[in-house]
């Protein structure tokens, strides 16, 4: 069984010999070339047959890119705009205006801390009602000014918190959706690691809804649906797979319209790649939804989201249902 | 100080046999009830005004002139989209709760009048897989507004819900979108939505469909909360306050507009929507 220390071990032992080959003269070319190879092939093998719960582990990867990176890849002048005018800032939730492919746009990113302090700062990426009520900022934003709102999305979910709940997370949450429901400019979301619940479901209520290969997108975490379906949190993987999460099995079902290729291993392997084809699929959506008229936009919108879920259709029966 | 020690939530017996008995013990005081008295006073106990648990069916009934409910000609039952299977199998779990409760899924829907004032009502039922919206209740709701639309009346939706169905996965988060999507039709011709929050309205019914009324009306006993206070406690590790996510929670922190005891809530109902009669 190939894992990925097995890779990184070969990896570890190719450079050591590129650098003995750069030194002493000898010649290693083919040694290096026939690891090359073989490191080609077993990750290949390794990533190619990913499991739903091994591509939750990549979503979830420590060294994965966060918005903030993309948001410096894909985009140019980003221009931050913070606070909500009430409360505070929400450092989780990253908003301001920005060009995509020279294209002024309002941009909102969920974002993940890599360290312990920027993750107490931002508080594991978990939103709370000060970032969706900026988000909501943006949102008015976009449309006063005719912007194509893009966001990035990737949190675990909402923050829940006693001072969440005070400030009313689950009525910002509906805000948000409402908002972006009846926004009136193009809108496109991404998800880029986790969509974690109504957590992501409230910048992400959108005219095109991508996700990259590897990102996962659910209505509850696999470990919440273990403990409560099968009251057992180490049957997450049955719970992830049972959940179908994943960006290949959201398109198989519709849910989605478009997957983002990753390379293989995932996006941190790559950052440049992943962010190259980000952009490329951001740039093309934008485009072609900013050639739909506003009203066809809207009442596409508005079909889409009326006609989700999947129910049959039983003959009227008196009997049932009356009190 | 147990005199003023604040009571948190009404309790919920979800699953009560079904029983031909004319008397009943209630559980708070220990009187023993008429039955029939208890079901025309909204499932209040008439001795010392504990509260027991209302079946949709129940609700619509004590709201609705009598008479006047007419629930939707089509039935709507999911299809189990993900074909999922937990420690048991989604499909048998939702017969097995149809045939308890006679319902299709988590939601009444219905015409009606309150007080003479004609309404689309919506009542969901925490007795169906905890009150869940899945695909069918996101549908009802959407078919609920678009009833009032079509008919010009007020709609009402009484909730009762622990979230989103985890069983549909993400076709029920997308229930949100759907319900919060179709609720704006209402706004657009200037139809008043009144949001009834209950035991337990929580995670992706609160943070949709049910905090976007024009008017908020919580029941007394209600819970209302976006996490659920295990998530919070597991989160903070710290105990929470004693009325945390309870109706008076709610309205302290500014999230609903006002509070009414069960057997009020009708002529709440019908004085509210009163207003909005010919408004435009």
């Amino acid at each position: 069984m190939t894992d990925e220390r097995t890779l990184d071990l070969l990896e570890a032992k190719i450079e050591e010999l590129r650098q003995l080959n750069a030194i002493d003269g000898m010649d290693l070319s083919k040694e290096i070339a026939r690891l090359e190879e073989k490191l080609a092939v077993l990750r290949q093998d390794l990533y190619s047959n990913l499991t739903d719960w091994e591509r939750v582990r990549i979503a979830r990867h420590p060294k994965r890119p966060y918005a903030l990176d993309y948001i410096a890849s894909v985009f140019s002048d980003f221009y931050e705009l913070r606070g909500d005018r009430i409360v505070g800032d929400d450092r989780a939730l990253v908003a301001g205006l920005a060009r995509l492919d020279g294209r002024p746009v309002a941009l909102l990113g969920q974002q993940k801390g890599r360290t312990t302090e920027e993750n107490k700062e931002r508080f594991f990426g978990m939103t709370r009602p000060q970032g969706y009520r900026k988000a909501k900022r943006l949102m008015d934003l976009a449309e006063r000014f005719g912007f194509p709102l893009v966001s990035l999305i990737d949190t675990s979910g909402a923050y829940p918190g006693v001072e969440s709940e005070e400030l009313n997370i689950g009525g910002a949450i509906a805000e948000n959706l409402e908002t972006m429901a009846g926004l009136r400019v193009p809108t496109v979301a991404v998800i880029i690691g986790e969509g974690g619940s109504g957590g992501a479901l409230a910048i992400g209520l959108a005219d095109r809804v991508l996700m990259l290969e590897d990102a996962i997108y659910s209505v509850i975490t696999p470990e919440g649906a273990a403990a409560i379906l099968w009251k057992d949190k180490e049957r997450a993987r049955e719970a992830a797979t049972a959940l179908q999460m994943t960006a290949p099995h959201l398109l198989n079902l519709g849910l989605i319209d478009g997957v983002i290729p990753e390379p293989l291993g995932g996006a941190h392997k790559n950052p440049a790649v992943t962010s190259a084809a980000l952009k490329e699929a951001l740039v093309r959506h934008v485009n072609e939804l900013s050639a739909i008229r506003l009203d066809q936009l809207l009442a596409a919108r508005y079909q889409r989201y009326r006609n989700v879920g999947r129910y049959t259709t039983r003959a009227a029966d008196a009997s049932r249902g009356a009190p | 100080m147990s005199l003023f020690k604040e009571r948190q939530y009404l309790r919920v017996h979800v699953d009560r046999e079904p029983d031909d008995s004319l008397w009943m013990k209630c559980k708070s005081c220990g009187e023993l009830v008429f039955k029939r008295r208890v079901r025309e006073n909204s499932n209040v106990c008439p001795s010392c005004g504990e509260y027991f648990f209302q079946t949709s069916q129940e609700r619509m009934e004590s709201i609705l002139d009598p008479g006047t409910y007419e629930p939707f000609g089509e039935r709507l039952v999911t299809d189990d989209p993900l074909s999922f299977v937990d420690s048991r199998a989604y499909r048998e779990r939702v017969a097995e709760t149809q045939a308890k409760t006679g319902l299709d899924d988590a939601i009444l829907i219905g015409r009606g009048a309150i007080e003479g004032i004609p309404v689309v009502l919506g009542v969901m039922d925490f007795r169906f897989i905890g009150g869940s919206m899945g695909s069918v209740v996101g549908e009802q709701i959407s078919r609920a507004i678009e009833a009032a639309v079509a008919d010009r009346r007020g709609f009402i939706l009484i909730s009762s819900s622990g979230g989103a169905r985890i069983q549909e996965g993400m076709f029920s988060l997308l229930q949100m979108a759907k319900t919060v999507t179709v609720r704006r039709r209402l706004a657009e011709a200037g139809l008043p939505f009144v949001s009834v929050m209950t035991y337990p309205t929580s995670g992706g019914v609160e943070a949709s469909i049910a905090s976007l009324g024009d008017i908020i009306i919580a029941e007394k006993g209600a819970m209302i909360g976006f996490a659920g206070r295990r998530v919070i406690e597991q989160t903070i590790a710290e105990e929470l306050p004693a009325h945390f996510q309870t109706e008076s929670f709610a309205l302290e922190h500014g999230q609903i507009d006002r509070v009414v005891r069960r057997e009020d809530l009708r002529t709440e109902l019908a004085l509210a929507l009163g207003f909005f009669v010919g408004a435009r």
